[in-house]
């Protein structure tokens, strides 16, 4: 069964923007992106079951800007996936679901996700973590 | 039983009803809450091990509790993966074969990936080279 033709009204280019949507359509992007990132650790992996050489070619990737790059983008995609997706659960057992509940939950995930992103960081490049 | 329930056009297309939209739902939630202390952990780790050379990170998987985790974490990755990988494919493409094809593919390469993990850790186990 093909999709018809007929035109859809708008939306997204309507619709008054919430943080409840973003996050929402968020929670989705970051899970592809995460999958990417899963095959970077299975590369990872093979590249230390295979000895020094491999693991230092790759590490020599991820410093580099790009590597660096991907792995921040990560690091705040599984925090942003991780923290919305406690919201989530919450939402499973039935509580937060007022607007006002949800526009808070989602803050605080927003902020968990930035805070946690910074404090991995901080450690990852020599804090006293 | 599940016949008398089914609709004419369903028993005419004869691809049933979706019957395990349940499991699919406890699966994800489960996956997702056994991910949360999971993720932690390996970030945790993953933190520790910057700046480690290939014979610490190499030994320091080769600790059967880390290996455990890490096998157990990956596997549990993949089978979330897999489940939002399925949602979103149904909710984008409906093309039936398409859809299948699709589906297929994504669920052999991530029984592939999460293969390919395990066998990397138990080669880290064994010694490389």
């Amino acid at each position: 069964m093909t999709q018809s033709q007929r035109p859809l009204s708008p939306h997204l280019q309507i619709y008054r923007w919430e943080l409840t949507m973003a996050l929402s359509i968020l929670q989705r992007i970051t899970g592809v992106a995460l999958l990417l990132g899963l095959l970077l650790l299975v590369i990872w992996l093979l590249s230390v079951a295979a000895g020094p050489a491999r693991l230092e070619s790759l590490n020599e990737f991820l410093t580099g800007p790009v590597g660096i790059a991907m792995l921040l983008v990560w690091t705040f995609a599984v925090y942003l996936h991780l923290g919305n997706g406690l919201r989530h659960l919450f939402w499973d057992i039935g509580w937060g679901f007022s607007l006002n509940t949800a526009r808070r939950s989602g803050w605080a995930v927003v902020v968990f996700t930035l805070f946690a992103t910074a404090v991995t960081w901080w450690c990852a490049l020599g804090g006293t973590g | 039983m599940n016949d008398r329930l089914r609709s004419p056009i369903s028993r005419a297309r004869g691809l049933g009803s979706a019957k395990s939209g349940t499991a699919h739902f406890w699966a994800q939630r489960l996956t997702a809450l056994a991910l949360a202390p999971l993720l932690i952990w390996f970030i945790a780790s993953i933190v520790g091990l910057v700046g480690a050379g290939h014979a610490e990170v190499a030994a320091w998987i080769a600790i059967p509790l880390n290996s455990v985790l890490f096998i157990t974490m990956t596997a549990v990755l993949f089978w979330h993966s897999m489940l939002g990988m399925q949602v979103i494919v149904e909710d984008y493409l409906h093309e039936n074969w398409v859809k299948l094809a699709v589906l297929i593919t994504l669920k052999f390469a991530h029984v592939l990936l999460a293969v390919t993990a395990v066998y990397a850790v138990l080669r880290i186990n064994l010694g490389s080279q």
